[in-house]
């Protein structure tokens, strides 16, 4: 920007006037988000290294622990897959349409973000278990779904379902539909419109909306918690693992497990900052 | 109905069999993943005597376990809308060492998975905790009381405020203040008439997203909480136990309960949103 030296004068003198005392305001949210945040997180880190090298690798030798991270992986490896197949379709159904119900069924697609995890656990229990709905029918046919991987899997797609449509949409309304035209008269099947023209054009805030659904399906914890029985060894995912391991005083191996899916975090945001710098994305956590 | 018009099932199926691929795939994921579950809660829960959803909703404890939720919960989100606007405010219009650290810090509560944050939380706020051992002599406990209960919930909503304001913020012409400044008005009025009314929409957004996160959360209070009723016992845990004791009804009137709060926060944050681009475009 040309005149850019003189919109930073200009801003300089206003902006930093009616709130006044800058360096008073900056100490402050230093010192809110270390209190809430960074001291938090660093601390995780500190715990974990306290036993040093032989606590860790004495968690990461324990049976409990191997299996929850396998559980955990396989559950984020279903979930996160079906959910981008949802996510992609939902944001083209909806992308630059106009229907009666549309901002209704946006609304809809969002909806798993406001009814809190343990409520959604809890219809899937009222649907698979035992006394649910569906609970004879799977009996009599032996299919376990609660206390199961499928269980599992069904929370996490519920608390997870909206990542991805809600990063994919925007771009798919701002990038407009005359590629996706010319492709088709040029004579391109949708199939491979979609792969060669809306993917790639999309590709950036696909890899966004990833990021935070895996992040989420690989840390839920509430909704896990409700359907999958917490079974050390059997159905016990890392989150519930670290509950168990802190309420029976085995803190080393809940911090241990904490630094792994601390380590995914910071993974995430990392990658995160790189995608909103690299491709102009911006968070809009709605 | 004439004859003439087709019979209106047969067009519902004439629409579906025409619908794309995307559009099939979407309504049927839907209905299997979340109207299915939602639709299990509202049958078992009108499936229950009215006279015993009363009884269950309005049990002394989980009367208790409404008030630890909601009212630590705008506590929470009320503490993070003040906040909330002035680290905003900082990350926006301020130039200092560590800011792009910060500003990513911001979305860990939305990466951090909440069993960690809980975890964490409870060490740090325990008696021997680095900051629970400060606050200890002035008779301050924070980890398993309803404190615990609500520096949980600041943490998980805490991003929203911030990532609701930061955009408008930007967008805010400096040209505004320069005009009330150069006419005379004094830091405060200048906040107060011409910064502030543009930002209340975000702000009020945001602590309602992160009242309604509050609401919901489990995995880092129940962690640090003690959980015990009456005093530190929130909704969620309390469902889980019900479900532990097999109380179905319990649970289930309980987390309608939830739900239904979870709809009309929903709808207080579209409204928000709504007047707000009325009002400011």
């Amino acid at each position: 920007m040309a005149n850019s030296a003189l919109d930073q004068s200009a801003a300089a003198r206003p902006s930093s006037a009616p709130l006044g005392g800058k360096w008073l305001l900056i100490a402050f949210v230093v010192g809110y988000l270390a209190l809430i945040l960074l001291v938090p997180a660093l601390n995780v880190f500190v715990q974990a290294m306290q036993g040093g090298l032989p606590g860790l690798v004495a968690t990461f030798s324990d049976r409990a622990f191997l299996h929850a991270v396998e559980l955990t992986l396989i559950a984020t490896v279903i979930t996160v897959p079906l959910n981008t197949v949802f996510g992609l379709c939902a944001a083209i159904a909806v992308a630059n349409k106009t229907f009666p119900g549309r901002s209704l069924l946006i609304s809809i697609i969002d909806l798993p973000f406001s009814i809190s995890p343990v409520v959604a656990g809890l219809m899937l229990v009222l649907l698979f278990g035992k006394q649910g709905w569906f609970g004879p029918l799977l009996e009599a046919s032996g299919v376990q779904i609660i206390f199961a991987l499928p269980g599992i899997v069904m929370a996490t797609i519920f608390v997870t379902m909206p990542f991805i449509a809600r990063e994919v949409l925007p771009a798919l309304e701002e990038n407009g539909t005359e590629q996706e035209e010319a492709a088709a008269t040029l004579g391109a099947t949708p199939w491979q419109t979609f792969w060669r023209v809306t993917l790639p054009s999309i590709r950036w805030s696909l890899l966004y909306g990833l990021i935070l659904c895996n992040a989420r399906a690989m840390g839920e914890f509430g909704a896990v918690a409700v359907v999958s029985g917490n079974i050390s060894g059997k159905t016990q995912t890392l989150p519930l693992f670290i509950e168990e391991a802190h309420v029976q005083y085995n803190t080393q191996g809940a911090y241990t497990a904490a630094l792994l899916l601390a380590c995914l975090a910071v993974v995430t945001l990392v990658l995160k900052v790189c995608l909103e710098r690299s491709a102009g994305l911006r968070p809009d956590h709605h | 109905m004439t004859s003439t018009q087709p019979n209106p099932l047969r067009n519902v199926w004439y629409q579906i069999s025409q619908a794309s691929w995307p559009w099939r795939i979407t309504w049927l994921y839907l209905a299997l993943f979340l109207f299915l579950p939602i639709a299990a809660l509202v049958l078992k829960a009108i499936t229950l005597n009215p006279q015993e959803i009363w009884r269950i909703a309005t049990d002394p404890v989980a009367l208790s376990t409404y008030n630890v939720t909601f009212v630590t919960a705008l506590a929470a989100g009320t503490i993070n809308g003040f906040a909330g606007l002035i680290i905003a405010w900082v990350l926006v219009r301020y130039e200092f060492p560590g800011k792009r650290l910060l500003d990513a810090a911001i979305d860990l509560p939305f990466a951090l998975p909440t069993a960690v944050a809980g975890l964490t939380l409870s060490t740090i706020y325990s008696t021997s905790g680095w900051v629970g051992g400060f606050l200890e002599p002035f008779g301050l406990r924070v980890s398993f009381t309803r404190l615990g209960v609500l520096v949980a919930m600041i943490f998980i909503s805490l991003p929203f405020v911030v990532r609701a304001v930061q955009p408008v913020l930007q967008a805010l012409e400096v040209e505004m203040e320069e005009a009330a400044w150069s006419m005379g008005a004094n830091r405060w009025q200048t906040f107060c008439r011409v910064i502030l009314p543009p930002l209340m929409p975000a702000v009020l957004t945001g602590v309602a997203m992160g009242f309604s996160r509050a609401v919901g959360e489990y995995g880092s209070v129940v962690l640090i909480a003690g959980n015990i009723p009456f005093q530190d016992l929130i909704a969620p845990v309390l469902i889980i136990q019900r479900l532990e004791q097999f109380d179905y009804a319990g649970a289930t009137v309980i987390g309608t309960v939830l739900l239904l709060i979870s709809l009309a926060v929903l709808l207080v944050i579209n409204l928000i949103q709504a007047r707000g681009r009325r009002m400011y475009g």
